[in-house]
């Protein structure tokens, strides 16, 4: 009896932990990603697209503020080889007048000698959101009935919520009070901020050759926002992994340890 | 240990005698591991060690994760992504701080089904279940200050709404709420107090925990049948007992160790699941997140405490005879409460004689709905308020104060319990055919 209870108590439990929330009816996408599921890893050739299309596109407004540049040559990441990382980071200026006016020197009239940071450069000009974390800080559908299952299966929706939003215009704009807003179906509310303009088809050219259509943009870079939220996604799956089968093992050892050593006091159970 | 009868720590002469004239440390270890332990206990008495477990384990981590946290309101969201990018297995200190406290919280709520269902905090064994009842408040009070510390967006709002609970005490309440938070809203000030008490607090949890301990090996364990373990002689003592070491000991090793390889699936392939999305939001007390709700494992008490809005009559009722005093939001405070309070004034609200629920047929049934309803009102304060979720809320918050308050005292009267085995070790035979000779060892 007892044990019944418990079992469905359990399994109605695990059922409604997707805590609940959404404004308005935003559609999410549900797209296939290479890191979903405990066997999921990154693509490093897809997050390498996708860093090509955040820095040439999104990082005009959006900044990357907590994620380090030197982490790009991680294994498990974009693995990208160290002089091509340097390379990359060469291009932030640094101790230029121009890009840190508020750095000069008023007596001199030259730019101070900062301490460069070595992450992505935060960047707020646009009032955009930081993108560090925002794959981990968006979800897709939590349903049915608030229960979590979808989340349980398909993964929180993050990147898919990412990947809704850029492919999620409708191309319909209007002006508040001189700002413009712009129709989009994966936004809570419908209309946001962000210009439709933001991004299209053909905005970056591929080294690799693969197709630049938004749909293929949008995935890329909402796989690369999904490294930058958890650079260390591969090998935390692989110490769950070792985890899990080591207590699996030692599990089984107990068992057997813990049914001869109660053989002493406990016979076969009897039927009723 | 006084109570049941058993074997004793004998010191040999030389070192052993020398120690245990001066400090009788092993002797005490020797009782707490040898302990008498009824021979029936069931998987449903596992979960002390797995809490056991939880609670170093929260403060093994807490303690590595406090030396690279700043609990700062400028800093602090930065210095968690710190230790999730550069500090060394920082992504697992993390992830298993934050899932630890739903193992923890998974744990106790077994933990006290498992004491409802088979009467263990009934005499004589209410102060255990007081005391039990007492860590587990100040769980929450600790998962609760410990959510405000990453600093994100349910973690300032979240404290926002709970620290508002206390602006609804009357006369007092403003001024209450501003020496907490240190001054008129959640700010730096709270911060660091929340920082300080959930470091202070895991400490006096340990403390209650081994007063706990002291407490039901004083009683002696309870077990599924209920009956007392037999306390005449030693020979009967052994007939109804085992030493926790070394046949108790294995036994919870084992569950623990499947209860960790599901735990630790958890933490290495989902460890986000159980958390909100919007705690990854930087705290930003300019813009208030569409829906704020509690991790989990307060959502129960939390729709209690929402359940009893100004349109429920017997909230109107109230507000009316104390001349507005206890309004709404009071009441819900006091709802919220009252519900925890209720469960700790289970040994003199029960009163049945018989404590397990095994043979308590009329019992059973009622026990059965309380776990739904507890399920159920997780559910509800999961939810955005509806008209629909009101009502589930509002029907499963009665039903828990009816369960304590109406029901337990009642069915000690109406209910013709079935008759109870004499001993444990009657019971034990009626269960398991006597054990065949092993190999010889």
């Amino acid at each position: 009896m007892f044990r019944k209870i418990a079992i469905s108590a359990v399994s109605a439990l695990t059922l409604m932990t997707g805590a609940a929330s959404a404004a308005g009816e935003a559609e999410t996408t549900d797209v296939a990603f290479s890191f979903e599921g405990p066997f999921g890893t990154f693509d490093e050739h897809q997050l390498q697209r996708g860093l090509q299309v955040y820095t040439e596109v999104c990082s005009t407004c959006h900044g990357l503020k907590f994620v380090r540049i030197g982490q790009l040559a991680d294994a498990g990441g974009p693995n990208l080889p160290e002089d091509q990382v340097k390379a990359y980071a060469k291009a932030f200026p640094i101790n230029d007048a121009a890009s840190n006016p508020q750095f000069v020197d008023p007596d001199t009239g030259t730019a101070r000698t900062l301490l460069p940071s070595d992450h992505f450069p935060a960047n707020n000009a646009m009032k955009a959101p930081d993108l560090s974390v925002m794959a981990k800080a968006r979800k897709g559908f939590e349903g049915p009935y608030g229960l979590g299952t979808n989340q349980l299966f398909k993964g929180m929706g993050g990147p898919e919520h990412i990947y809704s939003i850029i492919t999620g215009f409708t191309g319909e704009s209007k002006d508040i009070a001189g700002v413009s807003f712009y129709e989009n179906k994966a936004f809570p509310g419908g209309w946001m901020a962000m210009p439709n303009t933001a991004i299209a088809a053909d905005q970056v050219t591929y080294a690799d050759g693969t197709p630049a259509t938004l749909e293929q943009e949008a995935k890329d870079v909402s796989a690369f926002l999904m490294w930058a939220a958890e650079p260390k996604l591969m090998s935390r799956k692989e110490s769950g992994f070792k985890a899990v089968l080591l207590l699996g093992l030692l599990s089984v050892l107990l068992y057997l340890t813990n049914k001869r050593l109660w053989s002493k006091v406990k016979g076969k159970k009897l039927a009723h | 240990m006084a109570g049941i009868p058993h074997d004793h720590y004998e010191p040999k002469p030389g070192f052993q005698t020398w120690l245990h004239s001066r400090l009788p440390i092993v002797s005490l270890m020797y009782d707490v591991v040898m302990f008498p332990t009824p021979k029936n206990l069931n998987w449903m008495w596992i979960w002390g060690i797995v809490l056991t477990f939880c609670l170093a384990l929260q403060i093994v981590t807490g303690i590595v994760l406090a030396m690279h946290y700043t609990p700062n309101v400028d800093l602090a969201f930065g210095s968690v992504e710190h230790i999730m990018r550069d500090v060394n297995g920082g992504v697992m200190l993390r992830y298993l701080h934050a899932n630890g406290a739903s193992l923890f919280f998974f744990s106790v709520y077994c933990h006290i089904f498992r004491g409802l269902y088979y009467g263990s905090y009934k005499a004589p064994r209410e102060v255990t279940w007081v005391i039990g009842m007492i860590i587990y408040f100040l769980m929450i009070a600790t998962a609760f200050m410990g959510y405000v510390l990453p600093w994100g967006q349910m973690s300032f709002w979240g404290a926002t709404v709970i620290t508002g609970l206390f602006g609804a005490i009357p006369g007092v309440g403003t001024a209450l709420q501003e020496w907490l938070l240190g001054g008129f809203s959640i700010g730096n000030a709270t911060l660091n107090r929340f920082f300080s008490l959930h470091y202070l607090l895991p400490f006096v949890i340990a403390a209650l925990v081994a007063v706990h301990i002291w407490a039901f090996h004083t009683t002696g364990n309870n077990n599924p049948t209920g009956v007392e373990v037999r306390r005449g002689s030693k020979a009967e003592v052994e007939a109804d007992t085992v030493p926790f070491w070394p046949y108790y000991v294995i036994k919870d090793l084992f569950a623990l160790s499947v209860i960790l390889m599901l735990f630790f699936a958890v933490v290495g392939f989902m460890p986000n699941y159980l958390g909100d999305p919007d705690n990854y939001i930087q705290a930003n007390p300019l813009a208030t997140p569409a829906h704020i709700v509690p991790e989990w494992y307060l959502l129960p008490f939390y729709a209690i405490l929402r359940s009893f809005d100004n349109t429920v009559w017997a909230v109107q009722f109230v507000h009316f005879i104390t001349f507005g005093i206890v309004d709404s939001k009071l009441f819900g405070v006091l709802a919220m409460g009252g519900a925890i309070l209720c469960m700790a004034l289970a040994p003199w609200l029960d009163t049945s004689s018989v404590r397990s629920g095994r043979y308590r047929p009329m019992f059973k049934a009622w026990f059965a709905v309380l776990v739904i309803d507890f399920v159920v009102l997780m559910w509800c304060g999961s939810q955005v308020p509806s008209t629909f979720t009101g009502w589930v809320g509002l029907i499963a918050a009665t039903y828990w104060f009816a369960y304590f308050l109406v029901i337990l005292p009642l069915l000690g009267v109406l209910e013709k319990p079935l008759l109870q085995p004499a001993s444990i070790e009657e019971d034990f035979k009626s269960h398991y055919a006597d054990p065949v000779a092993g190999p010889a060892e």
